[in-house]
Order: C-alpha cells, then structure tokens, then sequence
C-alpha cells in the first residue's frame, strides 16, 4: 500500500477506534444507571482510543518510511557480488542510480551487467515487501494499541485526563520541533564542514583570495587543483549587500517617515499594501527581473556612457534587491517610528519645532536603536538572499568593489555546487556545506544582535 | 526687552528656511515612495510587456491528404507500421498545395514552418481515428517556433527572426488568407515543460506545486497551531520555553537556502529520500513555513480576552476545554489568515528547491506525492536561464500566472482579517 493511502487508513482506523470506544464507553454505563456514572464524558474515553490506535501506527509509520529507502540502499549495496562492492560513496550513489534506472525500466536490463540486474530485480522485490511490511506491521499496530485502549476502558477510568496530558504532550512535541530544526540545520551543516576542513586547510577556505572549485573528477584529468578562498565570495556577497542597503534604507525609511508621520489615511490605506506588494513578489520574479532587463540597461546605459560594465553587474543585483528589501526596512522601520510616545511628538511640535525638525531631532534619534536593529535583520536577509543573485549575478569570483564588474556571492556558489552534476564526498560538494555553515552563523549573528535591540529599546518605553 | 524682540526676529527670520526645509523633506518621503512605487510599476510593465504573447499560440490549419502510399502505412493499428510510418510527408506535400509558387524543391524551407511535433500529432490523431487513412482531412496544427516568433514579434528588434526572406513573404501569404492564425494558448495550460517553446506547458509545474503546497498545509498547519497553542497556554516559564522561542525566531530569520541544505543532507542523504518529488519539497517547505505559522498563530491567541477564559473556566472547563472549545474557534481566523500568508511565501519559494533536485526537465504532469516534479517559480528559473527569447516569454507568462495566485490568496487573507477577525 502506497504510504499515502496507508495513512488515510489509519486515520479511518483511529475513527473506527473512536465509534467502538465511545459506543463501549456507553454500554459500560448502561447498567450503573447512565453516563452520569461514568467519569468522563463517553466523546473522551472515544478520543482516548481514537488516541491510543493512531499514534503509535503514525509513529512506526514516519519511522518506516523515513528510513526504508537508506535500509533497502544498504542491503541492496550489501547483496552485490565483491568485486562490485563500492569503495565510496560517491561510487556507491552512482550504482544505486543505476540500479533504479533498471529497476524502474528508464534503462534496459539488457545494457546492464548481470549482478546489477539481479540487484535491480532485488530491488524491487524488496521495495514491494519493505511496503507489504511496513502495511502489515502499522495495521497490525493500530489494530492491537486500540483494542488495548478499548479493552481498558472502566467506568471510574479518568479519560479526559488522559486525553488532554496526551494532547498536552502532542502539543509540545510540535513545539520542541523547532528545536529539532535548529538541531537538524546545525549537524547537517557541521558535519559536512567538519569533512570539508579535513580536504581543505582552515587557513586556506578563510584567508585565500582564490575561489575556483574545480577539482579534477577522474584521477588521471589534468585539472587545477580547485582554490577554496573564501574571500572573493565574502567582498562579493558584501557588494551586492552595500549595494542593495544603499538603495533600500533610505527608500524604506523615508517612506516609513512620510507613511507614519505626514501622510493621511487615505493614502496610507492606499500605499501601504502596494508597498507590502513589493515583499510578497517571489524572488524568482525579482531575479527575472534583474537578469534580464536591469542588467542589460545598466550596461547599455554604461556603455553609452563610455564606461566598461559586465552584463552581469554586481549593480543590477543589488539594485533590484534593494527594492526587494524596501517593505522589511519600511514595515520595520514603522514599527519603531509609531512606538515613540506621543507625548515626545506633542512636547516638541508645542515649544515650536516643524514636523521635519521634530522628526529629525526628536522622534529619529529615539527610535534610532530600533531602526539599526530593523536594518541589521535586512542585512542579513540580503546575504540569506539566494534567487536574485543567481540569476543576476555571475559566477566568477572577483575580488573587486566596481559595482559595474560582476561578483559572486555565497549563495550563488552554493547552488552552482549543489545543482550541477555533484559528486558526494568530494571537496566541492562539502564546500557548499562550509559556505552553508558560515551562511547559517554570519545571519544568525546579525538576527541575535538585531532582535536584542529591537527587543530592549520596546521595553524602553513600555 | 531689546534682546527679546531680537530672539523673535531671529526666529522669524528662520522661519522662511525651516519652512524650505520643512517642505524639502516632505518632498523626499514623497520622492521615496514614488521610487518604490515606480519600482512595483516597471516591475509589472516588464513582465506584462514581456509576457502576454506568451498566451497567444500560432497555428496553421491544412488539409491533409492521408495517403497509405506515401506515408507507408495500410494498417493504424499494427504498431510495428506504425512506428515506420512516415508522418512528416503528408505535412510537407499539405503545404506545397497550400502555398502558392512552393514546388518539390522548397521542401525544407516548407518543412520548417511547422512544428516538428506536428508529425506526433497527426500521428496519435491517426492512431485514435484509423479510419481517417486514404482520406484528405482538415487539421490544426502548432507552427514552428521561428514562425510563431516572426508572428508576434516581426517589427521587434529585441527578437531575432531566423525565417529567411522566401519563409517569411509564405507565411505574410499564409497570415492573410488566415491559414496560419492566432489564438488563445491552450498549450500553455496543459501540457508540461519541452524542449520546443510552441509546446512548453505550466500545467506539470502547477500540479507539482499544488502536491508540493498540499504537503505543506497538511503539515505545517496543524504542527504550527498547536505549537502555538503550547507556547501561548501551557508552557512553564523556563529557561526550555525560552529556548523553543529563541530559535522559533531565529529559525524565522534563517535565509531559505539553508534549509534546502538541511532537506539536502537530511531527507536525501540520510532518509535515501528520492529526489525532486513533491513530498521532499513539501517537507522543507515546511520546516520553513513553520515558523512564521507559528508567529502568527501565537499573535491571534494573545488576541483573544482573557474574559473569554475566564469566563469559561468560571463554569468548570479544564485548561483544555478552555483552548479548544474557546480560545482556538475564536483564534481561527487569525490563524488561518497568517498560514495563507505563510503558503503564499511557500508557493514562491525557489531556492531551497534548487538543492534537492526539483530542477530537474520534467515533461509528464506528475500524478504522485513520489513522482518526479518541478514547480512553478523553478519552471520560472529554468525558462528564464534558456538563451531563447520564446522561452522568456513564456517565463514572464508563467511569472504572471504566479503572481496570479499569489496576488488571490493575498486577497483572501486580506479579505479574511477584514471579515472574520473580531476586535475586542
């Protein structure tokens, strides 16, 4: 049974483990005199059931099909006659592949050698009984923990109590996901570092000037070596980051300003969502953008102007992701502004300041703490930001401040390493999961300070 | 008294520039919101601008003589004749009759006008409709992409029409005796992705997205209330809750590529998860998503009065029954508006996509949570990369089809929070 429809039948089982245990709930009571006599209402000691099957077939059924696939891998590896057995695991992922390619007809079993049929033929007896298994055995769970739960149902049973430290429970594990997200980015990133430090010298990835990660793919290609200098990527996501602040802070504070402080009703009714627009487009659309009419005309307009300017200029990048960021400095920036007490308003505009002045001196300089936070987290989302500046920015690492010459940045290289053809294992793969790494800490170290001060100047005037 | 009076007049005499200042910044908070507003504007130009011919297609209707001799087929359902059977040369011989001055000697400057997947046409129309053989039919057909190009595009520079001279005068022949016509892309909405841009398709990255988004609600909405509703209702002040929240805000902030190298190295590398399908797609998303489920769940809790609670917990309810029979019907709307929100920003998403294989070119509309899929803003990607300005056209279509959907459930949030949101 395909996992999907596996997990519509468990959730019919637990329903059906829900009718039976309220319907015994009911009869238990019948002869004591009614569901007075029961502890809880009859919908509980349902739901305790409905509880007691569904939870713990959805568990070993997660389990299962999280962990199937890596199971039928290794037995599938393991089966291979010796001399095929793969030395690593780059070798290994490109036999799997071939195997489903058999397995799955998109590759002839007659253009394979016969050990890598029989594992294809293996491979798909063993899928089907990995899912007639895992079938089984979440029926068989849901079935057994609900008759228990059935069988267990007594008058004086408190299954309200129950019910709701189980949802409590439900409830928390939700919550304490988040913290298996952070546990989950944080090793998936350092372990893959770790790997990449043990190819590349520390000193090399933080403090070369060259960024080339081509690495010789058979033993016997002539190819360079592969520089992994993290530098270039770190002026050019720099770059492109100044750039895009230069056009979003003033843009976003000034309209801010004039939203909150001059403008009527009407018109904040009218321009606030259309400034909220800009953040809703998808990056995607952003980068299109970029790509394909910013980028010409700025060096088109260069041109003609009789300066030299890459088609893919680091100008164009930032430029459009500058308007992208425009609503998070605005929406934050508005945030803060209307957070300063009126009472600071009214004292100055009474001893006789313009509205421009009391802006200036008065009500800037208070939310000014709160305004270099909001600008922190829009700096760390320009670095995070990936699609603009893969499709506008170029590839080549240059370690360079024209704003007309292209640069990359980390995000691009990312991408650019994990979507061609990849090899595991090998320093250029782990490469994106050290640049992912320092990513991941460089934007977590602006959120943390960011989100500080945001967060201590409120209190200041709470 | 004398220094008073000079103060005033020092004062006054300001006033005229304070005045100017006054006003010039003014100007600049005006200045600025034009700029992003100008931005929006040229922003929406471009695409439309770019974009609408994308939903216009080119075709050419011909009368086709289905001739067993030439095409070297007598029976439509043997498949092995079939597979031999020479589709393209009834087309070719169509034209030269519909053309007039084209003789045998024009056959591949003929041939080029039509779609090379015309042949596959008129091959599944035969195979549907054997009995069509030996007689002369009247057919639609996609034009080549040169002459769907030199259609909508003739007088544009940005456009490089590769017709040569005796190509294009046919088809200005063709175009005023309306054999060859335009009209509204069905092609474009219902058929998958190509390597021919007259044949290319959303409808493969609109299914993949709905399976992808399908994925994400189904998981990220009833995962993101009820972590809400244990921060907001029965967490303990702790250093732990403190703990959860510090990272929910920081997982927030967490740039969206991260967590394609997290489903990267988690659901492929560790789970043997396959790649590029929806349910991978749909776990990452919502690992992103999640949070800001969660952040706007929490808000409508805090909204709801605590004399909701009270009141019910005056009356006997457990801790419990106060959440879910009070505080969660009446949170709902909030809720629900914040998770439209929180898919709409899904459904755009690109990047973590990029890095578990959703890239791939991907033909078949997919018709499984485990097939292979791309989706909308990656088909966006793809087109957008491709050297052929046919393809960006298509893409500024599809962009436009995105924002379509982003732009309505926007709508309905907004329209929701309006409605359905009460203030106390």
């Amino acid at each position: 049974m395909q996992p999907a429809n596996l997990l519509l039948l468990t959730l019919v089982l637990a329903v059906v483990a829900y009718g039976l245990g309220y319907a015994r709930s009911r009869s238990l009571a019948m002869p004591l005199g009614g569901i007075r006599h029961l502890k809880s209402l009859p919908f509980y000691y349902g739901a305790r059931a409905a509880l007691w099957s569904g939870i713990p077939a959805l568990i070993v059924l997660a389990l299962w099909a999280a962990f199937q696939g890596k199971v039928i891998q290794l037995i599938v590896i393991g089966g291979l006659p010796e001399g095929m057995i793969p030395a690593s695991e780059g070798e290994a992922s490109l036999l799997l592949s071939k195997i489903s390619n058999v397995a799955s007809g998109a590759l002839s079993p007659a253009f394979a050698e016969a050990p890598i049929a029989e594992a294809a033929e293996r491979l798909k007896a063993l899928r089907s009984q990995s899912q007639f298994l895992m079938s089984a055995l979440v029926i068989a769970v849901a079935v057994l923990a609900g008759f228990l739960g059935w069988l267990r149902i007594r008058p004086r049973l408190n299954a309200r109590a129950q019910v709701e430290s189980i949802l409590k429970w439900l409830f928390f594990s939700c919550a304490a996901l988040a913290i298996l997200t952070t546990v989950g980015i944080i090793f998936s990133v350092a372990l893959e570092t770790f790997r990449f430090f043990e190819k590349v010298p520390f000193s090399e990835f933080f403090f070369g000037s060259q960024w080339s990660p081509q690495t010789a793919l058979r033993a016997d290609q002539v190819a360079a070596e592969g520089a992994f200098g993290m530098i270039p990527l770190f002026t050019g996501t720099l770059l492109i980051s100044a750039i895009a602040m230069v056009v979003a802070v003033p843009v976003g504070l000034l309209s801010a300003i004039y939203l909150s402080e001059y403008a009527n009703k009407t018109v904040r009714g009218v321009v606030k969502p259309l400034l909220e627009m800009l953040a809703g487009i998808p990056t995607v659309v952003y980068g299109f953008f970029a790509a394909l009419t910013v980028a010409p005309f700025i060096s088109d307009l260069a041109a003609s102007l009789g300066i030299e300017a890459s088609s893919q200029s680091a100008l164009a990048a930032g430029a459009v992701m500058g308007i992208m960021i425009i609503p998070f400095v605005s929406s934050l920036s508005d945030d803060v502004i209307n957070a300063v007490p009126q009472a600071m308003r009214d004292g100055s505009l009474a001893l006789g300041a313009t509205q421009s002045e009391t802006m200036k001196k008065v009500i800037f300089p208070a939310a000014l703490p709160g305004i270099m936070g909001g600008i922190l987290l829009a700096v760390s989302r320009a670095i995070g930001e990936t699609m603009i500046v893969v499709m506008a920015a170029g590839l080549a690492a240059n370690l360079t401040a024209n704003p007309l010459e292209t640069v990359t940045t980390v995000t691009v290289q990312i991408v650019t390493l994990l979507t061609g053809d990849q090899e595991f294992d090998s320093a250029k793969t782990l490469a994106a999961f050290a640049l992912g790494a320092m990513l991941f800490l460089a934007t977590l170290l602006l959120n943390v300070i960011a989100l500080k001060i945001v967060r201590k100047y409120r209190e200041q005037y709470d | 008294m004398t220094d008073q009076r000079s103060q005033a007049e020092i004062v006054r005499q300001s006033l005229k520039r304070r005045y100017r200042k006054e006003r010039r910044f003014r100007a600049y908070g005006i200045l600025a919101i034009a700029i992003a507003l100008g931005a929006l504007l040229t922003l929406f130009t471009d695409i439309i601008g770019k974009g609408y011919t994308g939903f216009v297609k080119t075709t050419i209707t011909l009368e086709v003589n289905l001739d067993r001799e030439m095409m070297y087929l007598d029976d439509p359902t043997d498949e092995r004749q079939m597979k031999m059977a020479d589709f393209v040369e009834p087309l070719i011989q169509a034209l030269i009759q519909e053309i007039p001055g084209a003789t045998e000697e024009d056959r591949d400057g003929v041939r080029d006008l039509i779609n090379p997947y015309a042949s596959v046409t008129l091959r599944d129309a035969i195979k549907a409709n054997p009995g069509w053989l030996g007689t002369t039919q009247t057919m639609s057909f996609l034009t080549h992409t040169d002459v769907d190009v030199y259609v909508k595009h003739a007088g544009d520079e940005a456009y490089s029409i590769k017709l040569d001279e005796q190509q294009r005068a046919w088809v200005d022949e063709l175009l005023e005796r309306d054999v060859i016509e335009t009209s509204f892309n069905d092609v474009f909405f219902s058929g998958g992705d190509s390597r021919d841009p007259s044949k290319a398709g959303i409808l493969g990255a609109i299914v993949g997205s709905l399976l992808t988004m399908f994925v994400t609600l189904i998981l990220s909405f009833p995962i993101g209330v009820a972590a809400a509703i244990y921060l907001e209702e029965f967490a303990p002040q702790n250093r732990f809750t403190d703990f959860i929240e510090v990272n929910i805000n920081n997982l927030a902030a967490v740039p969206s590529i991260i967590f394609g190298l997290l489903g990267l190295a988690v659901f492929i590398n560790l789970f043997g998860m396959p790649r590029s399908v929806p349910t991978v797609g749909g776990l990452v998303l919502t690992l992103m998503t999640l949070p800001t489920i969660i952040i706007s769940s929490r808000a409508a809790i805090k909204s709801v009065p605590p004399s909701i609670r009270e009141a019910a917990e005056g009356i006997g309810a457990s801790r419990m029954q106060v959440v879910l029979h009070h505080v969660l019907p009446l949170a709902m709307p909030g809720m629900l508006t914040g998770s439209i929100i929180g898919m709409a920003q899904a459904l755009g998403e690109t990047a973590p996509l990029l890095l578990i294989g959703m890239v791939a070119f991907i033909v078949d509309v997919p018709d499984g949570f485990f097939d292979s899929a791309t989706v909308l803003p990656v088909q966006v990607f793809l087109w957008a990369g491709s050297p052929e300005l046919a393809f960006i056209e298509r893409a500024s279509a599809a962009i436009m089809v995105l924002l379509t959907f982003l732009i309505s459930m926007n709508a309905l949030a907004i329209w929701m929070r309006k409605r359905l949101e009460r203030r106390w």
